[in-house]
């Protein structure tokens, strides 16, 4: 009895501290951030706040769901690109040609752009296109079981492929220049600081409302079954169920978040590029993430903002330190830290526990696809606290 | 006639590349399941040493065959620091060995950088690898044939490593079981260094041959990494033969793509056909038996 | 005052834009010695692009709104200038932009230091008309420059009995040329035509040599090799092939010798100099020029003042174009010397004037819309 009792409470206050979490964070996005930050700023951190809603859907494919996506990139790009063309064709006007197809094309509108005239259309396309590629990759490879660093290899070289297939077409979608050079954003126009701080706002909430689905998606049946296919995918094949299902669902999600979060940068930065979808940039979206600790809730969302922060002013004052800085990050929090800061005992608060860990190693497998990183990571106590719906305490 | 058998030889040639880049890969990945991203500035490294010999051997053929063992030894000595300092640690978690390995990647670039400066170096090839060879059919390019050479060698020389040397024996005996390896009184820790020193001074070696081709310069290994990694996983983990067989196979797909469409187009539907053929056979072309479970 | 310096110090583009801010550097210092501009000390706000558009459009925003600098020297890359480009309209600020382009654009907000195609891609071709090449094969980087610069290296080709027969692309940063090279030698053209960007250069040169073929039987214009680049290609590979340039550093002038000396002396005997870096060193003495015309710092009175300022460059003399912000320049075909300098061999004689749209030319009607 008690020991419901206390597995209620502790429920309780640990949904209490995440309310609080995501409290803080909406006070300082939405009203200490406008208030203290310069326009010119503020719009920088909307670029990171972009970057965080990719980080919070590798969160739950990496962190939750053990899938190393090194492609986000393509998915950022694919509702960044269905975002910039839409934007291309208001400015152009009705029945108008985006300026750069006259310049370095025939002059015709390709049949595929122009849907993307409606804004309906548009924003149905940035999320759906970018789900509709994950949900055709995913379906492919994750039923085939492929896995692992097989899969992270495969998601690498699909982004290497798109910014290639990119770059090749200059006068159909913009080659390596891209699409920028936006005036309107649905009729506001972009270079008005008001609109511009709208912006910023638009992309703070979606973050935030991103940050709710997930936190209630980890707290569902469903959170559990990712984690467990992530620990021990085969078990959870015997016990009936598909970890391809699983696995695409979430892979699909990201993918969609990734979408969102191309779409708002568009507007925000003002130019999409094959450099902002390729390799690079793909691997470099998983560093906050493992900063601030792959498996949390909010982690990734903030070590993408620390990250992306630190790298604008470090390479404003020491341009090549970045790099080292970059490489350093990488090596000794992925080695050392693999919970990411959350594993540093001051942050053990509840808002930073981590979940379903201590999973027992798989089999010896050299390749095995299982994700066990926490057997490297120090203990952690107290595993149960926060998880709704795990093991009681005794 | 010529230009067909031109390009059957394009192929090869970049086939004889990607094993090249691939061959030390497959033995490390195969074997410790580390993906080693830092595998790309192995061979940059391989490629200074020999810019650095050419230094000191004004003779560019002599410094042509000191820089091949040398970038062995410079690769592989990197290797091992790697290994022991960080990838010891992280074996029972492969992926992140490929993000930290990124990390290491992206700082020796920027070491070749501030040591180099950015700027790429001009290694100069022997006059007797400039030119072409009338095999008549056609002229060959002579630097494309020592490359392939080099190949063949590093891929005969592997083979007889693993076959028929005690070492080689230990190495196949952890890739099929490593808890029974160690269970019979082979040393794992010792075979793993072993295994990625020799993997790591492939890829020396490889740096080294690219000189003759390519550009020398800090993001030398960027080019062929994505590369290699897809002749590994098409070729199937922890066999040569695999490996050699994938590294022709897109070698040879992507020149005839390439003479079609164009060499971006080419690239694009090498990748669809990677994951097209992984849809047949997800292990790869050959893959080691293991009754683990998956 | 402030003035602002963007170019990519880290990443790919640091290989060429490195050497650029070093000139642009040089030019801030000696303007300094001589009492500044107007009378007013230039104080430079150095920022890096890191070879990235996105950071480009960033960082011209900070030093626009941040730094409040009068002007901004920069850019390398098409991509980043077209990144920037709305940055500098929607501020109503000035760039500098110092490398050769693809044409097809007069921003207001932009003044063109480097050549527009009829400086440079257009002397290439009447050069080789010249010497009598009867066909052209194509080769170049898989972006924006080699497609539109082919675009109207056709356009000409078509219009002067010029047959072309090959065109291919190389993705950026491609290093294995044996296909291309062997589409080239089964082509058998009297000339190659090479748009390749970066190290992509390297390895077609290398693979081009290997393949038997010569300057001498099939020479190669390149309009992105400067003497920068010709230590990485190497020399025993580029001797005797072409290049089209508005500046070489043998041009044998005394405002030349002195540029060079200045730049030797302050970065190493070993460095060389080449257009880009020439370029952009003039872009600074033009913006002093217009900002003393003007008498004013303000982006408009100095877009004002611009038209017909002129400045005895190290190439020569170089003069504002008041209407598409470009400046007319000299343009020079230059071989490859075994020393790795490249010897001007042909020129126009005196400044063509800058038309970014070709517009004075019958056989481009129909280009850029």
């Amino acid at each position: 009895m008690t020991a419901s009792i206390r597995k209620l409470r502790g429920k309780l206050t640990a949904n209490y501290g995440v309310l609080l979490g995501f409290a803080i964070g909406a006070l300082a996005l939405l009203l200490v951030a406008p208030a203290v930050l310069s326009d010119f700023r503020l719009s920088l951190l909307g670029r990171f706040v972009c970057y965080a809603i990719v980080a919070v859907g590798i969160g739950l494919t990496w962190g939750r769901g053990g899938m190393l996506t090194l492609g986000q990139g393509v998915f950022f790009g694919l509702g960044g690109y269905v975002m910039a063309m839409h934007l291309k064709l208001a400015d152009a006007g009705p029945s108008g040609v985006p300026d750069f197809m006259r310049l370095y094309g025939s002059g015709q509108l390709p049949g595929w752009w122009e849907p993307f005239r409606s804004p309906v259309v548009t924003l149905i396309g940035v999320v759906g296109v970018p789900s509709l590629v994950a949900f055709g990759l995913g379906a492919a490879v994750f039923r085939r079981r492929v896995r692992g660093a097989y899969f992270a290899i495969l998601s690498q070289a699909l982004a290497a492929a798109f910014a290639l297939l990119l770059v090749g077409q200059v006068a159909t979608i913009g080659g390596f220049n891209g699409l920028n050079g936006f005036r309107s954003f649905f009729g506001y126009n972009l270079f008005d600081p008001v609109n511009k701080r709208m912006l910023y706002y638009i992309a703070a909430g979606t973050l935030l409302a991103m940050v709710l689905i997930i936190w209630q998606l980890y707290r569902s049946r469903y959170g559990e079954l990712l984690i467990a296919v992530r620990d021990q995918e085969e078990r959870v094949r015997f016990l009936g169920y598909d970890p391809a299902n699983i696995k695409i669902v979430a892979y699909v999600l990201a993918a969609a978040m990734a979408g969102i979060a191309g779409a708002l940068f568009v507007p925000i930065v003002g130019i999409i590029s094959p450099a902002s979808v390729g390799v690079v940039a793909s691997v470099t979206f998983l560093i906050g993430v493992a900063i601030g600790g792959r498996a949390t809730l909010f982690g990734p969302a903030l070590g993408a903002i620390a990250v992306a922060w630190a790298q604008t002013s470090l390479s404003e004052s020491f341009p090549s330190f970045w790099i080292y800085f970059q490489g350093a990050l990488f090596v000794v929090v992925i080695a050392f830290l693999p919970a990411g800061l959350s594993s540093v005992s001051f942050f053990k608060g509840s808002l930073f526990r981590r979940r379903g860990t201590g999973a027992p190693r798989g089999p010896a497998e050299p390749l095995s696809p299982a994700q066990p990183s926490d057997a490297a990571s120090p203990p952690q106590p107290d595993l149960s606290g926060v998880s709704a719906g795990s093991e009681p305490r005794q | 006639m010529e230009a067909l058998f031109s390009q059957l030889f394009a192929g090869l040639s970049l086939g004889s590349v990607l094993l090249l880049a691939a061959l030390g890969l497959s033995l490390t990945f195969g074997q410790m399941g580390v993906i080693n991203m830092a595998h790309g500035e192995f061979m940059m490294a391989g490629a200074y040493t020999a810019y650095m010999v050419q230094g000191v051997i004004a003779d560019a053929g002599i410094s042509l065959l000191v820089s091949i063992p040398l970038g062995f030894l410079v690769g592989g000595v990197m290797g091992v620091i790697l290994e022991a300092t960080l990838i010891r640690r992280m074996y029972h978690r492969p992926l992140d060995t490929l993000l930290v390995t990124w990390g290491v990647a992206l700082i020796l670039q920027q070491v070749a950088r501030d040591i180099f400066g950015a700027p790429n170096v001009a290694v100069r090839a022997p006059g007797w690898l400039s030119g072409s060879v009338d095999v008549g059919v056609a002229h060959l390019p002579a630097a494309r044939l020592f490359i392939l050479a080099l190949a063949v060698a590093a891929v005969v020389g592997l083979s007889l490593l693993l076959k028929a040397t005690p070492l080689g024996r230990r190495i196949r005996g952890v890739v099929q079981n490593r808890d029974l390896a160690e269970t019979v009184g082979i040393s794992t820790r010792s075979t793993d260094r072993l295994t990625f020193f020799i993997g790591s001074g492939l890829a020396g070696i490889a740096g080294v041959a690219l000189t003759l081709l390519g550009s020398t310069g800090p993001t030398l290994g960027t080019n062929y990494i994505v590369d290699a990694f897809l002749v590994v996983v098409a070729g199937g983990i922890a066999q040569v033969k695999g490996a050699v067989i994938a590294a022709f196979g897109l070698g040879l797909l992507q020149a005839t793509f390439e003479y079609s469409t164009t060499a971006s187009v080419a690239k694009v539907m090498v990748f669809v056909v990677i994951v097209v053929f992984l849809q047949i056979r997800p292990q790869g072309i050959f893959s080691v038996r293991t009754r683990s479970l998956a | 005052m402030k003035i602002g310096f963007l170019n990519s110090l880290s990443g790919t583009m640091s290989i060429s834009e490195k050497t650029v801010h070093d000139s642009l550097v040089l030019a801030s210092e000696q303007i300094n010695a001589s009492g500044g501009v107007f009378g007013k000390k230039l104080e430079v706000v150095s920022e890096d692009g890191q070879s990235e558009p996105t950071v480009f459009a960033e960082k011209a925003n900070k030093l626009i709104s941040a730094d409040c600098v009068a002007a901004v020297f920069g850019g390398w890359t098409s991509a980043s200038r077209k990144a920037m480009k709305p940055v500098f309209e929607g501020t109503n600020s000035l760039l500098f932009y110092p490398v050769q382009y693809e044409g097809l654009e007069a921003s207001p907000n932009i003044f063109y230091t480097g050549a527009t195609t009829n400086q440079q891609i257009v002397p290439g071709l009447d050069y080789l008309k010249q010497q009598g090449v009867k066909s052209i094969f194509l080769v170049g980087s898989d972006y924006v420059f080699p497609q539109t610069a082919n675009k109207e290296i056709k356009a000409y080709a078509k219009a002067n009995g010029i047959e072309v027969k090959g065109e291919e692309y190389a993705p950026l940063g491609h290093t294995e040329f044996g296909t291309i090279v062997n589409k080239v030698k089964a082509a058998g053209a009297g000339a190659v035509f090479n748009t390749l960007n970066g190290d992509s250069n390297v390895a077609f040169f290398k693979e081009y040599r290997n393949a038997g073929l010569t300057a001498a039987a099939m020479p190669v214009m390149s309009v992105s090799i400067a003497e920068e680049e010709v230590g990485g290609v190497g020399v025993d590979n580029l001797v005797g092939q072409l290049t089209a340039w508005n500046y070489y550093q043998t041009i044998d002038s005394p405002t030349n010798k002195a540029f060079v000396q200045a730049f030797k002396s302050r970065y190493g005997q070993g460095r060389v100099t080449s257009d880009p870096m020439e370029a952009a060193y003039t872009s600074l003495f033009l913006w002093k020029a217009m900002v003393e015309k003007a008498k004013s710092f303000k982006a408009d009175d100095v877009k004002t003042a611009a038209g017909g300022v002129s400045y005895q460059a190290p190439e020569g003399t170089v003069t504002v174009n008041g209407e598409n912000h470009h400046i007319a320049k000299t343009a020079l075909i230059g071989k490859v010397g075994p020393d790795g300098l490249i010897y001007s061999t042909w020129s126009s004689g005196s400044p063509i004037e800058p038309d970014p749209y070709l517009k004075g030319y019958d056989w481009a009607k129909g280009l850029g819309g």
